[in-house]
């Protein structure tokens, strides 16, 4: 067990470094780096611009040096913290960042709680009642949860978010408390904003985790063990959360690494439709501005998220399943 | 009332989308305390849905319509009638599990590989008896040492994957038997296990059953385990009771035309070489003019035989992946171990043996679906010789057609998005043998040949029965007119009745079309039935070899002599010596004693003993090998 978690984690750090080098590498591919970029915007503004001012600039953030090393002062930085400088910004990439990361981590954790806690008692009250009108009800809706497109449910529930509790329109708090330093008010007014672009990331979330454990507990409904458990005089609702609930629990936990990346790169449009103060959008105009240092620190982020993610489910599995954790026992 | 358990008249039936269907239809019978009452009926007779009304465990589909179940609970002498009583209620979930208990026939899914074994058998404890913690484990202890675990404590505290099938079905009857019931029923509790386990399980419940003082309820199909453990029987056929009375009297004066026919299909052991089984219902294989008969008199070199093994063998790598270990403790396991035999022309060879010896790995070699680590499969072809092991994938083609697989599995073998007019063509396509005109006529032949209508030839599978099924695999494999047919475990899915009426087909098919066979079976009722010569095998071990008579009148190894003491003759006065059964240790090779012993495995070889009879022993002086 012991050792299953040192080789795990080594696992991680080499897999992080390889998603690092390509990240890195990807960032780089198209031609140019940002001040190229830096100058055909400033050319199609019709402005001059010094060939002796580039140079500088060029030399000082260091985008002369050959590609490795510039890696090499990319990793090293991030290790002790330093995530580099953000050209567009002018600012370290930590100061550009700020808030955003910890309002995005919000918005993400709080979107995986909800999927979990939607999905988990409506999945299981489908199964057990497969093909009442209640589980046909409990599809449809989670079908049409699935094939809404969520720009659409997120312009709906602003607009409805608006009339009913006078919400203000867009963004994760009311305008009054931007840039102001946290209070309680402005806590308040996060938690009233939040639930729209919850409920709107999470909604396919949710669909498609009902199915999968709806499956997954149809599936072990029909197993014999189930029977042997009923045979002994327990309970339905003992038999169902001691044996089959158990078993249909693996899946959703193996779910939480893919979850984790799928809901923050699921966000980055809706949080750019709702605007919100989120990473997304941020990532999405870092990379079309080949801010390099910027859009390689939210990918590896991402990277991170999904990594931990996977660590976190195949850990829990262990825990929780025996056969993971003895494999290699007894087989015929 | 003075029966533990009456049934009055039960009806049950299942709600379907065709509509209503009767399982049960008006099946009365008793149990009296402290006896065994073997229900028996073939697949779909109704006799598991029986059990299931007993206990209340009926799929949610079913119901009772009608009838009573009387149950007299021997502690409280209260009467309780369950068939009106609410499965769910509090007062059937007391008596389910605590006075009633099951065991089922999987032991390899009747118990939660999430939960140590300790924790499933404790559990009924806690609910039925309401006591806790130590009080608890030390009743599991007990209860575990009274089925014989090697290692009470241990076996506590492990998951049920760790275990193996008969330990599993042990921990099964433990976890039933843990509150005492009044009534255990048995579904098919030895159906799953090899032939030596089932003895042993057979025993536990007879012992056990004495020594408690409860009634069994034994559901069935296996005319052999109710000679030897039931007092009484019940016949079930289409959901009625065709005939019930006391063990003796049914075997010998069956007086229902079902019963009587249901025991001429049972394959025995007294019998004649010109003796058939008698199935329900017969099939006459009909040849065309593709599909000429070929008596094996015309056929050249017969004297020399089609198949020569030599020294066969095959092992794998399991990697045991436990987490402590880092996957690197590797075990290398000997599958097959030096197998050397041959197969004449025209015989019957059957390789017998219980799960895992190995006698499916030698067939697979033999059709080059694996490759042998080393050893030589020599083939026999109008006076060509031909290595088998040494071909190429190409090289092999043409051999692909004169061996062919009959499988176990008759629902797993088809595929059930192919008619069966495409399934029996296939392999001419796959040859490339004929025009569309030939193949046409070749799959109507086969039909014919076989037994089935050529009008089924648009269905799918999934509208046959088992048997029919199996027949639609035999057809197949004859589509290419091979010599040689290896034959795995082609009759152990299949109830009694289709059973006879599959072997007799095998054995004219063999006859008409001057087949080979290797017939793969666990089954020694059923390979003495069809074989000339046996061979047994144990753990990779090719341990005895003779011609059937011989094999059976004077078996030599210890695991042959074991075996066939396990084996439960359907006949009352030919009863299994549970005693000698329970303490048999001849499974595993390191219990033979010399010569046969497994100490220093170069010396040991095949040792002929006269009238072609060899077993596997330590060299004497006058040794001669097969090979």
């Amino acid at each position: 067990m012991y050792r299953y978690f040192v080789r795990r984690i080594i696992t991680m750090c080499v897999t992080l470094s390889v998603i690092s080098l390509l990240v890195f590498i990807i960032i780089q591919l198209p031609p140019g780096d940002y001040l190229t970029t830096y100058i055909e915007d400033l050319k199609a503004q019709g402005e001059v611009v010094d060939p002796k001012k580039i140079d500088f600039l060029r030399a000082q953030y260091g985008l002369d040096k050959p590609m490795a090393s510039q890696y090499f002062v990319w990793v090293t930085g991030m290790l002790q913290g330093d995530f580099g400088y953000s050209f567009e910004f002018n600012l370290p990439v930590t100061d550009v960042v700020g808030d955003r990361m910890w309002l995005s981590m919000v918005l993400n954790f709080s979107t995986v709680l909800f999927v979990y806690l939607m999905s988990f008692p409506i999945g299981v009250y489908s199964a057990t009642h497969q093909y009442s009108w209640s589980d046909h009800g409990l599809t449809f809706i989670g079908f049409l949860g699935l094939a809404t497109p969520n720009f659409l449910l997120a312009l709906i529930l602003l607009y409805l978010a608006n009339v009913w509790f006078g919400t203000s329109i867009g963004g994760l708090m009311a305008p009054e408390y931007i840039d102001q330093p946290w209070t309680w008010g402005k806590m308040g007014s996060v938690l009233e904003h939040l639930w729209v672009p919850v409920v709107v990331i999470g909604t396919s979330g949710t669909a498609g985790m009902i199915r999968r454990l709806r499956a997954n507990l149809l599936d072990e409904l029909q197993k014999q063990y189930v029977v042997t458990g009923r045979a002994k005089g327990l309970s339905e609702l003992r038999l169902l959360t001691k044996y089959p609930m158990r078993m249909a629990l693996n899946p959703f936990i193996a779910d939480i690494g893919s979850l984790l990346p799928q809901v923050v790169s699921g966000s980055v449009i809706v949080s750019a439709v709702m605007s919100l103060p989120t990473t997304g959008p941020m990532l999405l105009s870092a990379l079309q501005s080949q801010d390099m240092y910027l859009a390689g620190s939210f990918l590896m982020f991402l990277a991170l998220l999904t990594v931990i993610g996977m660590f976190v489910s195949d850990v829990l599995l262990a825990v929780l399943d025996p056969r993971i954790r003895l494999d290699g026992g007894v087989r015929r | 009332m003075d029966d533990l358990l009456q049934i009055n008249d039960l009806h049950v039936g299942f709600e379907t989308r065709a509509g209503r269907v009767e399982a049960v239809r008006g099946v009365s019978f008793r149990v009296r305390q402290g006896t065994c009452v073997a229900v028996v009926g073939e697949s779909g007779s109704g006799k598991s849905v029986c059990a299931q009304a007993v206990m209340g465990i009926l799929p949610r589909n079913a119901s009772i319509t009608g009838g009573e179940i009387l149950f007299r609970d021997p502690r409280t002498e209260t009467i309780t009638d369950l068939a009106a009583l609410d499965p769910r209620s509090e007062h059937y979930r007391s008596i389910r599990g605590g006075r009633i208990s099951v065991i089922f026939q999987e032991p390899m899914t009747s118990l939660s590989p999430l939960h140590t074994v300790g924790d499933q058998i404790g559990e009924a404890l806690r609910l039925h008896e309401g006591i806790s913690g130590e009080a608890v484990k030390a009743r599991c202890i007990d209860i575990l040492k009274l089925v014989r675990f090697p290692d009470p404590d241990r076996a506590y505290r492990t998951y049920p994957f760790e275990l193996s099938g008969g330990l599993r079905q042990r921990a099964m009857i433990a976890m039933a038997l843990v509150c005492g019931p009044a009534l255990l029923i048995a579904d098919e509790p030895s159906t799953a296990l090899d032939v030596t386990v089932q003895a042993q399980i057979l025993g536990l419940i007879k012992d056990l059953q004495k020594e408690l003082g409860m009634a069994v309820m034994m559901i069935t199909h296996d005319m052999g385990v109710v000679a030897n453990v039931a007092d009484e029987v019940v016949v079930v056929y289409h959901g009625e009771v065709m005939e019930s009375g006391m063990v003796g009297e049914i075997f010998a004066k069956p007086e229902h035309p079902y019963l009587q026919a249901l025991l001429r299909a049972v394959p025995k052991f007294e019998y004649g070489d010109d003796e058939r089984l008698i199935p329900l219902r017969e099939i006459k294989p009909h040849t065309g003019h593709l599909l000429k008969p070929r008596p094996l008199a015309k056929m050249t070199d017969t004297d020399k035989p089609i198949l020569e093994v030599r020294n066969l063998a095959k092992s794998f790598t399991i990697r045991s992946e436990g987490m402590g270990s880092g996957g690197k403790n590797a075990v290398r396991i000997t599958a097959v171990d030096h197998v050397s035999f041959d197969v004449a022309r025209g015989e019957c060879l059957a390789i017998v043996g219980e799960s895992g010896c190995g006698k499916t790995t030698v067939s697979k070699m033999i059709m080059r679906a694996m490759d042998a680590d080393s050893g030589e499969i020599i083939y026999r072809d109008q006076g060509e010789e031909i290595n088998l092991s040494t071909l190429g994938d190409t090289e092999m083609i043409p051999y692909r057609k004169k061996i062919q697989y009959i499988f176990q599995d008759p629902f797993g073998s088809l595929n059930p998005r192919m008619t069966v007019f495409d399934i029996l063509s296939e392999p001419l396509s796959i040859h490339n043998v004929g025009d569309d005109t030939y193949r046409q006529e070749m799959v109507i032949e086969l039909m014919n040949l076989v037994g089935l209508d050529p009008r089924y030839l648009n269905r799918y599978p999934h509208s046959f029965s088992g048997g029919q099924r199996q027949r639609i695999g035999i057809a197949r494999v004859l589509a290419l007119q091979p010599e040689l047919v290896i034959c795995d475990e082609p009759v152990s899915a299949l109830d009694v009745s289709v059973q006879a009426q599959v072997l007799n087909l095998l054995k004219d098919l063999r006859s008409v079309l001057g087949l080979t066979y290797l017939f793969i079976s666990h089954d020694l009722a059923v390979v003495n039935y069809i074989a000339d010569r046996i061979a047994v095998m144990c753990r990779g071990r090719l341990v005895e070899l003779a011609p059937r008579k011989l094999l059976f009148k004077s078996p030599q190894h210890p695991y042959t002599r074991a075996l066939l003491d396990s084996v439960p003759f359907p006949d009352p006065s030919h009863p299994l010596d549970f005693e000698a059964v329970r303490d048999s240790t001849m499974t595993h090779p390191d219990n033979w004693p010399a010569p046969y012993d497994v100490r220093d495995a170069a010396d040991a070889s095949l040792i002929d003993i006269g009238g072609g009879h060899f077993v596997r022993a330590h060299g004497r002086q006058d040794k001669r090998t097969v090979a």
